[in-house]
């Protein structure tokens, strides 16, 4: 298994460190009224898109969900469009089109946020299929949650990729939680990795709050993928720190306080801090400064979208057809 | 006695516990509708009153939740299916189209399949492309199937009712921005005939026929067009499927103009049906061509300054009504 060299663990901070602020920011800017409709927020999760995009170069492909601003972040999107997008501003990665749910960046290899639950799976075995089809080998990962495996559209993208020995890989963010349903209301498993095995593919439970598990396991299974083995489906045990839609969301106690914080204990970005800092890595007063211009990034990225006009009302019919 | 106002939202919760306390055999399922009481509020208080047998928290699984609907319908429960927002009938579509539509028929009438499906549908809160469409046509178009759209508190209560004690497939297609309307609404379970139109403002210059929350639009746009000295009558619907076309008809003998207004794209939207109905049955009353005003032929934009372009409002309407008594 590839061990990751200190750039690259250093590199794997910083995506999650961007993650984080962006999301946090991006939250208060809901909640003081500056972004218009459903904001769903990836903080908590960042080790799972950090460690799986690192092994990723904008020619891979991925597909996202309806939490997708961490996965387009890991995958290099730029905060100045991202906020533009959020804020409906023309700027933005969809020219103010899509907003928070469908945001989307071709050139970076990412097909989308998505406000259809499990309707992921299925477009990435179609990217798989695409650069198998060109004798690439190049892959197509698929984020997608324990809600989300209960939907026809996974099943049939998983058997599909497992028939045809796509290189698809699966990666299942397991966050405990569809909405405000509890897993084990929603399905009678426990790990989703489990249904891999129907479909004759390899299944891998992984911690989805440590970074370095997440990395090496995905590592694995995206070199299988690259040398033609074909799909596996990689669960990741994680947690949502902030509500199903927004920050504090609608209030609905669904979770306790005690089992929230007994996460937060495993905060994925702390524990990989005290870990870089154990290896010499990365030191307390440095991983600060990566959190400080990450900051400073975020805060010129809302003030470009601030400062960015709105879409002419005449593009309403723009890009309805090639 | 002032009569008592209620919420939309809070209409469709009375409606839906009316429903489960006067039918044992009914039941209410969909995601997130028992212990959340519906991400709307549509169905609060639900769980705790009649239990996890009857309000029933599903997977995220559409085509298996309206499967289970069907399924349970023939064979003699009365489910209430709710499907989260319209645009997931994507998920669902052949539980909807080729089976829930259908069986009846195919099995040569031997089964009846007493069915509710409640939806939320509609633009206006940024929810952009998958979570704001008006796609009634496309339940409209399939026989078996019947209709209905809500405009007023009174109205999502009522039609509910009516739809879960008829026994056929009923969609109840509420409109999220409706949510927090405010009007009078009974306490007693009373039922909207289904498949009845109702004018809820007399006119004799122009007939607007609208429904769902385009209602409040058309009534705004009678009062400006009023203000001009141009008396618009306005039908309410309500059931989409099937038509009230007599109300309408008549009105249009009467006013001789008539605009159909929906927030559902106009292309191929109900509006061609009506306008098609009103030429075929009252073609010598018209003084002119029936107008439509709908939505452009785009998704919905997420950006507020391009869904206020896209949505059809109050103005639009005057403008359509201008152009249609001017020319
Ligand atoms: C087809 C479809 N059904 C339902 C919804 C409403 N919805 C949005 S997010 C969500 C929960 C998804 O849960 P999961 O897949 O675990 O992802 P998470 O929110 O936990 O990241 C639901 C039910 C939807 N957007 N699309
Ligand atoms: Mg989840």
């Amino acid at each position: 298994m590839e061990q990751p060299s200190d750039d690259l663990l250093r590199d794997i901070h910083r995506r999650m460190v961007r993650i984080r602020v962006f999301e946090t920011e991006a939250g208060r800017m809901a909640e003081a009224g500056k972004i218009p409709g459903a904001l769903h927020l990836y903080v908590g999760q960042e080790a799972v898109a950090a460690g799986v995009m690192a092994h990723l170069s904008d020619d891979d492909w991925i597909t996202s969900t309806h939490r997708g601003h961490g996965h387009l972040i890991a995958k290099g999107g730029e905060f100045d469009r991202m906020f533009a997008e959020l804020f409906g501003r023309a700027t933005g990665y969809c020219r103010g089109k899509g907003g928070s749910m469908h945001i989307s960046n071709m050139a970076l290899g990412m097909l989308g946020a998505n406000g259809i639950v499990g309707a992921g799976p299925p477009i990435a075995v179609g990217a798989a299929f695409s650069t198998k089809f060109r004798n690439t080998d190049r892959v197509a990962v698929s984020f997608f949650g324990d809600g989300a495996s209960n939907e026809g559209s996974f099943h049939e993208a998983a058997n599909m990729a497992a028939l045809y020995k796509l290189p698809a890989i699966f990666v299942c963010e397991n966050n405990g939680y569809g909405e405000y349903t509890a897993q084990a209301n929603h399905q009678a498993i426990v790990d989703v990795a489990d249904r891999a095995a129907g479909y004759g593919m390899p299944g891998v439970v992984v911690d989805g709050m440590d970074a370095v598990a997440v990395f090496e396991t995905a590592g694995a299974a995206i070199e299988r993928a690259r040398k033609g083995e074909g799909p596996t489906l990689l669960e990741a045990k994680t947690y949502r720190f902030f509500d199903h839609v927004g920050v504090r969301g609608m209030g609905l106690s669904y979770r306790t306080d005690a089992e929230l914080e007994e996460w937060r204990k495993r905060d994925p970005i702390h524990m990989f801090e005290a870990r870089l800092a154990e290896l010499g890595v990365l030191g307390k007063d440095q991983a600060a400064a990566v959190h400080e211009q990450v900051l400073a990034d975020v805060k010129a990225g809302i003030e470009f979208a601030e400062a960015s006009p709105f879409p002419a009302p005449e593009t309403l019919l723009e890009d309805v057809y090639a | 006695m002032a009569e008592r106002e209620t919420t939309y939202v809070a209409a469709i919760a009375e409606g839906a516990k009316a429903i489960l306390a006067e039918q044992e055999n009914s039941f209410v399922a969909g995601e997130d509708v028992a212990g959340a009481g519906g991400v709307f509020g549509s169905y609060r208080g639900l769980l705790d009153e009649f239990g996890p047998r009857r309000v029933i928290d599903t997977p995220i699984s559409e085509e298996g939740i309206v499967g289970l609907g069907v399924g349970a319908a023939a064979t003699g429960l009365r489910p209430v299916i709710d499907i989260m927002f319209m645009d997931f009938m994507g998920e669902c579509m052949d539980e909807i189209a080729n089976q829930m539509a259908k069986m009846r028929y195919m099995f040569g009438g031997a089964a009846t399949l007493p069915i509710t499906v409640v939806t939320m549908s509609g633009a206006g809160m940024n929810m952009a492309a998958q979570h704001s469409q008006s796609l009634e046509v496309w339940i409209c178009h399939l026989p078996g199937l019947k209709v209905v759209a809500p405009s007023t508190p009174y109205d999502a209560k009522g039609l509910l009712i009516a739809a879960a004690r008829d026994d056929n497939p009923v969609f109840v297609v509420m409109n999220k921005l409706s949510l927090r309307n405010r009007g009078p609404v009974p306490e007693t379970a009373y039922e909207i005939p289904i498949g009845k139109a109702n004018i809820v403002r007399e006119g004799a210059d122009l007939t607007l026929v609208a429904y769902s929350r385009m209602v409040a639009e058309a009534l705004a746009a009678a009062d400006a067009l009023a203000a001009e000295g141009v008396e618009a009558e306005v039908v309410d619907l309500r059931s989409l499927q099937p038509l009230d076309t007599a109300t309408v008809v008549d009105s249009v003998r009467k006013t001789h103009r008539a605009i159909v207004v929906h927030e559902a794209v106009r292309f191929a939207g109900l509006g061609g049906e009506i306008a098609a109905q009103i030429q075929e049955f009252a073609f010598d009353d018209l003084d002119a061509p029936v107008g439509r005003v709908g939505a452009p032929f785009s998704p919905v934009p997420f950006s507020s300054v391009l869904e206020q372009a896209y949505l059809p409002d109050t103005g639009k309407i005057v403008a359509e009504a201008r152009a249609l008594l001017g020319g």
